[in-house]
């Protein structure tokens, strides 16, 4: 196939010389496990990495609570799919951790086609003083045994193993977008552009499909899902986003097949800023539950939202975070940024929402006092303990000394994976291929 | 909390190889280029034109966003969620072309100027729509359009758009980058029995990708379907021609694919 061949062999070559990107190691998730002690990412080229919070220890002060790697796997391997000659990326879309239930850790991921749940163990001892192999594993010489011994554990330098426990395959015929694990902690689902499935934890060759939108004639396609996730409480709801923009809330109590919302929550258009854009910049990239249960957050090109179950209208909050792009939409479309899919997140209280956006800032709004700050992920702007400046983007006007102008900021440097801490004040922000963890010193605690 | 400033620290983990190798992401150089093209675009640039009209960077965007849906060299199917996003906005450009009445003919072709020279300072498309009202042509005004309004009827130029053939017989009215992705198309798409005898690798991939890239990231497993997917909304239906060539070649790759 030619020119066709791996472009990364290509480049390579071609361009060593600069500091450019290896494409296999560019973060495409982040997770955070339910307490916060482990989080994982996965990258482009397949792999999962997860890193574990050191115990804060009196002796060693300073390195209270840093992220060390705890264990690197290949989670999916790139496939072909002959029938449609073409490739099924290993690149991992979302990585979800189960609730734990015993010592063991357990995680979902995913990429394009087929989930994976892997289970991760410690082994810190190991049986010594066999009887019939020698410390190496050898047999022994049977003459040389003259009395017969227990083996006893002996403690061992710590080993992370982790087994591909299920492989749920063959499940979507589309590019798989979310996973969400249920409350009940048996269910999970998957979604693509397409259908949402449900599958129980144990069952690997049977799903059952609950959201089906496929039009009978796709002629017809107008609209996608983007995003799916279960209710952190209740186990028969679920939300999904669309590119239209639209939300739709469903009860699995209600019909096996979904496809009746009992909810939309969809804001109208506002008829002053409309342009052939308008549907692009509202398709939701990313929707997430509260930890409350109670509101949604949405990511769409512009803007975040806050909605509350309780009112389908319009979102209750409505945070801006680049209006100064809405003049360089025809730009951005051209470059395809405007189809960037951006990631959002809550903190563990629900009061402060961050979202992540270009040039390698990532924007965070606090919702009670309304006040919100531009950071930067970057290795020159941020040394380790160094406080982070607020950055600010000039769009004319007045221009302060370290503003960015508009055109000046790199498209190319975006981040679109965030995730938060479930109690502490600590984010982990994906900038490419480098992964930045944050905390908050000061206010450790969650107000 | 605070305040989002308030004290943040950074505590761990920069995780990057240190000897990088490099793969430009995709559009990088296309990035920054057309920054200095579009944004700049205001700024007095030698010999510039003043911002062109409504309608001509109307007519680029949908242009643009032909060939967006254009199949690309690549392995991977397309994304799905984008191709329809593209399909809807050329969808409204037709039908906003419709109720004008202005079905433009390009400007006289310069030799060697591909697609790419349309892409001028296309700001205003992104203005609100009551600010552009003074802008847009009125239909009784074609001195404005290069070409004459009223050229052939919306509904068979819509329909079309996605079938390669009919386009040779009405090739003058299109612009020029349409031409282009038929070019493209003719060259990729050999004729179905050329298809069926011929190696593995070369134009059979070829057939597989076109379908599935043709139709801008259809990925089910119906062939049939796919080639008329994206269709506009409210054509007319497509002239039989289309259909039918188009047709034979779903049917002998859905025999080929057993799907």
């Amino acid at each position: 196939m030619g020119e066709d061949t791996d472009t990364r062999k290509i480049n390579h070559s071609f361009l060593r010389d600069h500091s450019y990107v290896t494409e296999a190691d560019i973060i495409s998730t982040v997770e955070f496990n339910h307490t916060g002690e482990l989080l994982a990412t996965g990258d482009k080229g397949g792999r999962v990495v997860i890193f574990q919070r050191e115990p804060e220890s009196k002796s060693a002060p300073r390195s209270q609570g840093e992220y060390d790697v705890y264990s690197t796997f290949q989670s999916h391997e790139p496939e072909f799919d002959y029938l449609k000659s073409l490739e099924i990326e290993e690149k991992i879309n979302k990585i979800k951790w189960l609730p734990q239930q015993n010592a063991a850790h357990s995680l979902l991921s995913t990429n394009d086609k087929t989930i994976k749940l892997w289970k991760i163990t410690e082994r810190d001892k190991r049986p010594e003083g066999y009887n019939l192999k020698d410390e190496e594993g050898k047999l022994k010489d049977l003459s040389t045994v003259t009395s017969l011994q227990v083996p006893v554990l002996k403690p061992m330098d710590l080993m992370v193993e982790v087994s591909p426990r299920r492989v749920f395959a063959n499940g979507h015929t589309y590019h798989i977008n979310s996973i969400s694990v249920n409350s009940d902690c048996e269910t999970y689902m998957s979604a693509d552009d397409l259908r949402i499935n449900l599958w129980h934890l144990a069952i690997t060759d049977r799903s059952f499909n609950i959201v089906d939108i496929k039009p009978a004639n796709m002629e017809d396609l107008t609209e996608v899902i983007t995003a799916s996730e279960f209710h952190p409480h209740h186990c028969n709801l679920f939300v999904y986003s669309s590119s239209k923009g639209s939300l739709r809330l469903c009860d699995m109590r209600a019909a096996a097949l979904c496809d009746k919302h009992s909810k939309l929550f969809e804001e109208p258009e506002d008829p002053s800023n409309r342009s052939f854009f308008s549907e692009i910049i509202s398709s939701v990239s990313d929707v997430k539950f509260s930890h409350s249960g109670r509101y949604m957050l949405t990511r769409d090109y512009l803007t975040v939202k806050v909605w509350d179950l309780n009112m389908e209208a319009r979102p209750i909050e409505t945070y801006q975070v680049h209006e100064y792009l809405r003049s360089k939409l025809c730009s951005l479309y051209e470059n395809d940024c405007i189809f960037d899919k951006f990631e959002c997140a809550w903190n563990g209280s629900d009061s402060v929402i961050m979202t992540g956006a270009y040039n390698n800032f990532f924007r965070m709004f606090d919702r009670n006092t309304k006040r919100d700050v531009t950071l930067e992920a970057s290795r020159e702007s941020s040394k380790p303990r160094a406080v982070l400046k607020p950055r600010r983007v000039c769009v004319g006007g007045k221009r302060r000394r370290d503003d960015i102008s508009v055109d000046s900021l790199d498209f190319t440097k975006k981040i679109l994976h965030t995730a938060w801490h479930p109690a502490e004040n600590i984010i982990a922000i994906a900038a490419t291929n480098n992964l930045y963890i944050f905390q908050d010193k000061v206010n450790s605690e969650m107000h | 909390m605070e305040g989002p400033e308030s004290a943040m620290a950074v505590v761990a983990g920069l995780r990057t190889p240190e000897n990088v190798t490099c793969v430009l992401p995709r559009g990088t150089m296309f990035a920054r280029g057309l920054k200095r093209k579009c944004w700049d675009g205001d700024e007095d640039v030698e010999g510039a034109p003043a911002a062109p009209s409504y309608s001509l960077q109307r007519q680029s965007l949908l242009d643009m966003s032909l060939v967006k849906l254009q199949l690309c060299h690549t392995l991977v199917e397309p994304n799905l969620c984008r191709s329809v996003l593209i399909a809807n906005t050329v969808r409204q450009i037709q039908e906003e072309m419709t109720q004008d009445g202005a079905w433009q003919l390009p400007a006289p072709p310069v030799a060697g100027r591909g697609p790419l020279d349309h892409l001028v300072s296309t700001e205003i498309l992104c203005r609100a729509a009551w600010e552009q009202q003074g802008q847009r042509p009125a239909p009784d005004l074609p001195s404005e359009l290069p070409g004459a309004l009223g050229a052939p009827a919306p509904g068979s130029a819509q329909s079309c758009i996605w079938e390669a053939d009919s386009s040779r017989g009405h090739r003058g009215s299109f612009p020029k980058s349409l031409d282009q992705i038929f070019e493209t198309l003719e060259s990729r798409a050999p004729s179905p029995v050329e298809g069926l005898f011929a190696d593995a690798g070369g134009p059979y991939y070829d057939l597989d990708a076109v379908l599935t890239g043709m139709v801008g990231g259809k990925s089910g497993p119906g062939g049939g379907d796919g080639l008329q997917a994206l269709a506009p909304a409210g054509a007319p239906p497509p002239s039989a021609s289309c259909k039918r060539d188009l047709g034979e070649l779903d049917h002998v790759v859905e025999i080929l694919v057993e799907t």
